[in-house]
């Protein structure tokens, strides 16, 4: 009923819109600069980082400020790229984020297959098992955390990051589970009269269903692990192992009274995720809206 | 549908989840909780204290100042969190050009809080930040925002409302989405007001969001810590030194892993309280749709 309704709207609602517009336009000139200052107030920030990256030491404490840089001091980066390995910052965290989502992908989508469609003893309260596990805040099993890869001796090594976020994702696994309980039985049911067994059922039939699923967790997934903090500050001590964040939080550390450098810094870490997040901005934003948790 | 080996399969496809699960979560799980009962550095010998470090940690000033600095931190974030999203999301519904602000109202989430807390370090510099030339542009002399004991808190919280607003509003704004117009017309109709419509459709069939942001913003603000570990480092004093900060202190400073992981729990039953809390009072306000929406 209420998929008809809409329908019906959507075609209805072009023809009333002018008609609308017209009558309410003092507040919508007011709803549209309500909305440009708050996208400067998002905005804002990183467009003043950017610009304050490119200051000389004493335009960046002028009084008033001086807005656009002169001269435009490229050599901040060159500076800041030089005072911290920063593109070793960057690769390390590529490449854990990477194969952690990966493996995200695969082993959440499995559990959620099995958790969704197979029938076996336990899967109730397994599934519950992990839905607890989601309300355990993470600070509370950091240390024993710590204690536990200390044991495995992954302490200050790459593992000690990838291994956990790689191997445990409760929301991944109940997320793809309420996609794949949408998947109705008609579509398995062909295959399994064929004599397809689950795996085969699970890559060539529930995969490529829950592509869009996959896309947007596996999206924010990467952001997740991309903006981690808490544990490579816990786990990594070297700096060459050092993810971006924990790189800048250091070198904030280091030259907190060159503002100049730090701005070049935070731009540095900021500006790619920026990219990627232009790009696959319609992901991003409706991979969240569909799951309702930040990255 | 299938043969009896089914079960076999089941088995296997959770397995990798299950062990991971198992060892890096109810494992440390169990283990905090050992360790809140014991006295221990880490290293050197494990002994049985009883409930003598949960009751250290109410008498520790340390702690005390920890609570109540993220109570404050919460006080401020819920509320301001929810009505800012509420609100952007309210203006970004129906507007030409919705995509385009809301890429810029986005933009926050995706940034590491740590870059986030730079760039705010600068922008509240007392001297020299942005905020305060503005300030003092309109004549208004802007205090020593991070450095102030007063201000230092409530500024971590505004920078927290201004990061996450984002995501609540696009939760919002999927929520608005689902509400069908039929109902606005049928109001509209009945001549009802653009406030009564507000009251009287939207808030309560938006009320299943307001309750799912409600959460995840209760859940998410007990558990500050990059911003004041990355801005203050709890300071000035105790000023914004919140529990995981004090977690965190308590193990990796001072060594001490039993009061640390004490205060965690204490941490872990404060939100399962006030979870428990939210889903008992849900059931006064939040409006499910007959269809199961």
């Amino acid at each position: 009923m209420k998929t008809t309704a809409d329908n019906a709207q959507r075609q209805i609602q072009p023809p009333v819109q002018p008609a609308v517009k017209r009558k309410v336009k003092p507040s919508t000139v007011f709803l549209h600069l309500a909305l440009i200052l708050g996208s400067l107030v998002m905005a804002g920030p990183f467009i003043w980082m950017g610009l304050s990256s490119l200051k000389s030491f004493e335009q960046m404490f002028s009084i008033p400020p001086t807005i656009i840089p002169d001269p435009i001091m490229w050599s901040n980066f060159v500076d800041s790229l030089n005072a911290m390995p920063f593109g070793r910052a960057y690769w390390n965290s590529f490449y854990i984020s990477t194969i952690v989502v990966l493996s995200q992908i695969i082993t959440c989508s499995m559990a959620a297959y099995a958790f969704a469609k197979l029938k076996f003893p336990g899967s109730k309260v397994l599934f519950i098992a992990f839905l607890a596990t989601m309300m355990v805040p993470m600070q509370v099993t950091l240390i024993p955390l710590y204690l536990i890869l200390d044991q495995l001796q992954w302490v200050n090594t790459h593992l000690s990051i990838i291994v956990p976020n790689a191997l445990f994702n409760a929301f991944g696994v109940f997320l793809l589970r309420q996609f794949m309980l949408g998947i109705p039985k008609e579509m398995e049911e062909a295959a399994v009269m064929d004599g397809a067994n689950p795996a085969f059922i699970y890559l060539r039939i529930m995969l490529p269903l829950i592509k869009p699923a996959l896309a947007a967790f596996g999206i924010f997934s990467f952001i997740g692990i991309w903006n981690n903090f808490i544990q490579p500050l816990t786990f990594l001590s070297s700096t060459e192992l050092f993810t971006v964040p924990l790189l800048l939080a250091m070198f904030k550390g280091l030259y907190v009274t060159q503002w100049p450098l730090l701005m070049a810094g935070a731009t540095i870490s900021v500006v790619p995720v920026l990219i990627v997040y232009f790009f696959a901005q319609r992901q991003i934003i409706e991979g969240i809206a569909l799951t309702g948790v930040k990255g | 549908m299938f043969t009896k080996r089914e079960k076999w399969w089941g088995y296997a496809f959770i397995a990798p989840q299950m062990i991971g699960m198992i060892l890096f979560s109810l494992l440390p799980l169990l283990f905090a909780f050992g360790i809140s009962f014991m006295n221990w550095d880490g290293f050197g010998e494990r002994t049985f204290v009883g409930l003598e470090n949960y009751i250290a940690q109410f008498q520790d000033s340390n702690f005390r100042a920890a609570l109540r600095n993220t109570t404050i931190y919460s006080l401020i974030v819920i509320p301001g969190g929810i009505a800012a999203a509420l609100l952007s999301a309210l203006a970004l519904n129906k507007v030409k050009g919705k995509d385009f602000y809301r890429m810029f109202f986005f933009m926050p989430v995706v940034t590491s809080s740590v870059s986030i807390a730079v760039i705010w370090m600068w922008l509240l510099n007392g001297d020299f930040g942005l905020i305060n030339q503005v300030l003092a542009s309109v004549g208004i002399d802007g205090p020593n925002w991070l450095t102030d004991r007063r201000f230092v808190l409530p500024s971590i919280a505004m920078l927290s409302i201004w990061w996450g607003l984002g995501t609540n509003m696009v939760i919002f704004l999927a929520g608005l989405q689902g509400i069908s117009r039929s109902y606005y017309e049928a109001a509209e109709i009945d001549g009802a007001s653009a406030w009564q419509k507000f009251k009287n459709i939207t808030m309560p069939l938006l009320s299943p969001t307001t309750f799912f942001v409600a959460i995840m913003t209760v859940i998410g603000s007990f558990q500050v810590f990059d911003q004041a570990y990355v801005m203050t480092q709890g300071g000035p004093g105790n000023a914004s030194y919140t529990l995981v900060l004090h977690i965190f202190d308590e193990a990796f400073t001072r060594s001490s892993f039993g009061t640390s992981t004490s205060a965690a729990m204490i941490l872990f039953v404060i939100i399962l309280i006030f979870t428990l809390i939210q889903f008992t009072v849900s059931r006064k306000w939040v409006h499910y749709e007959d269809n199961g929406r």
